[in-house]
């Protein structure tokens, strides 16, 4: 394809600024008196010799972010005291590709549980081809300190009851009351960024289609266009509308689950027999416009793999979805016994979700106003109406309701793109620019979903790091347990709406 | 609460038919398993598994007369490339996605598909109208999690069948696995299977259980049940949907026949 400088896209693509690490701290700082945010750290290999650190910031009222190159002479300090949400990026760095950072709060282990065998840290490039990790025989049990013997601890997991995903949480607690809460995650570590690597740039989308199940469409999207951004490549007008109808059916099916799974842990039973019953009509709406229930198969890089026809039915079934979900909201929010178990129930303060990187309907719910659909356009958002929903209660109550206003939103926005779906071509071809780098966003039912691509000299992918929504959210969670009791426990976990494939990776 | 039980009421009955009658499935638009049709291969090409992300389809070393590919359905993850990559057409979409089998073979491509025998269960009689199933994750996307957790929704119903869900491995009869089996992952699904109470089966539910799926090797992923325990009944899928997964239950039960013979669907 020919490459049209002039493209809203174009203007993506950025050559990082260089920071010394001994000026990283002042750096962090000047971003968060600025009003901006720190998202995220990874590293990368530039040259089997060369380690390279990239980090992400927000930069109030710029629609591009500030990516910063470092490069390490050794252990580099943490920026874990400024912005504390930096902690688990640094140690991921640390666990994968064995560079440490000084006065790092909490230095163990991370995304490698305790114990496992690893010959080399995996993302080294001497790491031995087709050695894989061995776990320990059993995980370790924490000591419990307490005089008295009256503390007890609980480890739950990493099978839980029912359909769940697999995660390990302990509980410290005496009688009813938890005083301490810890997450045992990454059981389900695939080492899914190490599996694009040498990878073509469009056959790596079935794979990121596959990081977690239920942003199937959020993450080949942020991938997608990292790659775009990377090749300065322009998606065509139609598909940029398509993408924005198959991202936002992501969240309605994904949003429409959570208010029934919701209704579960507070055992309303018709009411999470309807939410999952909308959730499944949904589903089946996907599958009626793609020909699967996750919409994959569909994104590509430069924009469809394939046209879709949405157009003189889809109205109409989106319309009778709405009338039906209104009812159900309707009847949600006038149900006391439903509404007192969520209002006040996880409160998460607006200063703690800040610090500690909370993201999307979590971050909204303790009043940030923050969408990267808004503050961040992409595909075709910037010329559509998005509405922001902001809560300031920061309980699971606000939470659903973040939520609730999001479905409306988001039909709303489905309406609006059938109506305005130009014609024209769906894809254009990208040319991948060899030893280039791109960053891509998106904002999933979760919240901020990042995918930084690197091409190495033969424009195959030399690195992907994936920031995904839930890993942001896993790490604030832990803030709303403490202090707390059973009883609320799992209200509040599902009030998060937290998935684990996408945190572990 | 008693407007819930009107609005509940109300409603009536939201469950499909189908699969004690004939109706909707729920399925309508899916995309299964691409068909290969030998006939319309073309020698000297090989564009389908060239753009195969897990090796599903793959060349035929000798000349054989049945076909040039090996296409193994037990690694498929629906993605559809080999459907656009093939200029002939000898790769095609199709809403095949009853792909629950008894034996690995079973899901390997051959041009003799032996017709379905009748329905004959794996378990004992005893099992046939009640059966309890321990879900593991052993490091799936979600994907397969999200499917499962739809069948006790009100359109699929699992519990009018007979068949629950429940915590303990100790009451199960089946244990039911999805995901590549990582590493980390692997010790505690063994600890499950050695918790279950004999007699005991395996099922491997969608493409990563079956065979590893899209990211398998490397350093943490794992392969798949192959070699970790023993299986009973292999459903490939990225996911299988609600319904494939009831299919392959009725089918474990001896209440369904198995549709799945050399990579085709039979009745």
């Amino acid at each position: 394809m020919t490459v049209t400088q002039s493209t809203p896209q174009a203007r993506l693509r950025q050559e990082p600024e260089k920071v010394h690490p001994a000026a990283l701290k002042d750096a962090a700082r000047k971003v968060l008196d600025n009003g901006g945010r720190m998202q995220m750290v990874y590293a990368w290999y530039p040259k089997p010799s060369h380690i390279e650190l990239r980090y992400v910031a927000t930069v109030p009222g710029q629609v591009r972010f500030a990516v910063w190159s470092c490069e390490p002479e050794g252990p580099v300090p943490s920026l874990t005291e400024v912005a504390p949400l930096l902690s688990w990026y640094e140690r991921e760095v640390t666990d994968l590709f064995g560079l440490a950072f000084t006065e790092h709060p909490q230095p163990q282990r991370l995304v490698l549980h305790d114990g496992a065998i690893v010959p080399r840290p995996p993302f080294a490039p001497d790491y031995p081809p087709g050695i894989e990790i061995r776990a320990p025989n059993q995980q370790s049990i924490p000591e419990i300190a307490g005089v008295n013997g009256d503390v007890q601890l609980l480890p739950f997991g990493p099978i839980r009851g029912d359909v769940l995903e697999s995660a390990e949480f302990l509980f410290f607690y005496i009688g009813e009351a938890i005083l301490h809460y810890t997450p045992r995650l990454f059981y389900k570590h695939r080492g899914m960024e190490k599996r694009f690597e040498g990878l073509g740039a469009e056959r790596a989308v079935v794979l990121a289609e596959r990081v977690s199940g239920v942003g199937s469409v959020a993450h080949a999207l942020a991938y997608c266009q990292a790659v775009e951004a990377a090749a300065d490549c322009t998606v065509p007008p139609r598909a940029r509308f398509l993408r924005v109808l198959l991202a936002e059916m992501e969240r309605l099916y994904n949003h429409l689950y959570y208010l029934g799974h919701l209704c579960h842990t507070t055992t309303l039973k018709v009411g999470e027999a309807q939410g999952k019953l909308l959730a499944e009509r949904a589903k089946q709406l996907n599958a009626r416009l793609t020909g699967s229930r996750f919409l994959r198969s569909i994104l590509t890089v430069g924009g469809l793999r394939r046209d879709l026809s949405p157009k003189g039915w889809l109205e109409a079934e989106l319309e009778s979805l709405r009338e039906s979900y209104a009812v159900y909201a309707r009847h949600l929010e006038t149900t006391d016994s439903h509404l007192d178990r969520l209002i006040t129930t996880g409160r998460l303060d607006r200063k703690v979700a800040f610090d500690q990187g909370a993201t999307g309907p979590v971050d909204r719910a303790s009043g940030l106003d923050r969408d990267l659909r808004r503050d961040h356009p992409y595909a075709a958002y910037g010329e559509l109406p998005v509405a922001v929903a902001v809560r300031t209660d920061g309980d699971a109550h606000a939470r659903a309701q973040v939520r609730m206003a999001e479905i409306e939103d988001s039909i709303a926005l489905m309406q609006r793109v059938l109506l305005l779906l130009p014609d024209g071509p769906i894809k254009t071809e990208c040319e991948i620019v060899p030893g280039s780098e791109g960053l891509g966003w998106s904002e999933s039912p979760r919240g901020t979903l990042f995918y930084a691509v690197h091409f190495d000299g033969a424009g195959r992918l030399a690195r992907v790091k994936i920031k995904s929504p839930s890993f942001s959210n896993w790490r604030a969670f832990p803030f709303t347990v403490h202090d707390t009791n059973m009883m609320d426990y799992a209200i509040n976990e599902a009030s998060f709406g937290l998935t684990i494939a996408g945190c572990d990776r | 609460m008693p407007q819930w039980t009107l609005i509940g009421l109300l409603k009536g009955k939201q469950t499909a038919p189908w699969p004690l009658a004939e109706g909707d499935d729920g399925q309508t638009g899916v995309l299964g398993m691409p068909r290969y049709d030998p006939e319309r291969c073309t020698s000297g090409c090989k564009a389908c598994a060239d753009v195969c992300p897990t090796a599903a389809i793959t060349l035929r070393s000798e000349t054989q007369s049945e076909g040039r590919l090996d296409v193994d359905y037990g690694r498929c993850i629906v993605c559809q490339l080999c459907t656009e990559a093939c200029p002939t057409e000898a790769m095609t979409t199709s809403s095949d996605w009853a792909f629950g089998a008894r034996h690995r073979d079973d899901l390997k491509w051959s041009a003799v598909a032996t017709p379905g025998s009748e329905p004959q269960a794996l378990s004992p009689s005893g099992f046939r109208r009640s059966l309890h199933i321990r879900h593991v994750d052993a490091g799936s996307c979600n994907g397969c999690e999200s499917e499962l957790q739809a069948l006790n929704n009100p359109f699929y119903n699992l519990h009018r069948l007979g068949i629950f869900f429940t915590a303990s491995p100790r009451f199960a009869d089946l244990l039911l696995v999805t995901g590549p089996v990582t590493y980390a992952m692997h010790g505690p699904l063994r600890t499950a299977y050695e918790a279950m109470a004999e007699p005991r089966w395996v099922m491997a539910v969608g493409t990563c259980a079956v065979s590893g799926g899209i990211a398998e090797g490397g350093y943490a992923c794992g392969h798949g049940l192959e070699g970790v325990l023993p299986v009973d009944v292999y459903l490939p899928g990225c996911p299988p949907n609600p319904a494939a997964v009831m299919q392959a239950l009725l089918m474990f039960l001896g209440r369904a026949k198995q549709r799945v013979r050399g990579g085709q669907l039979v009745e």
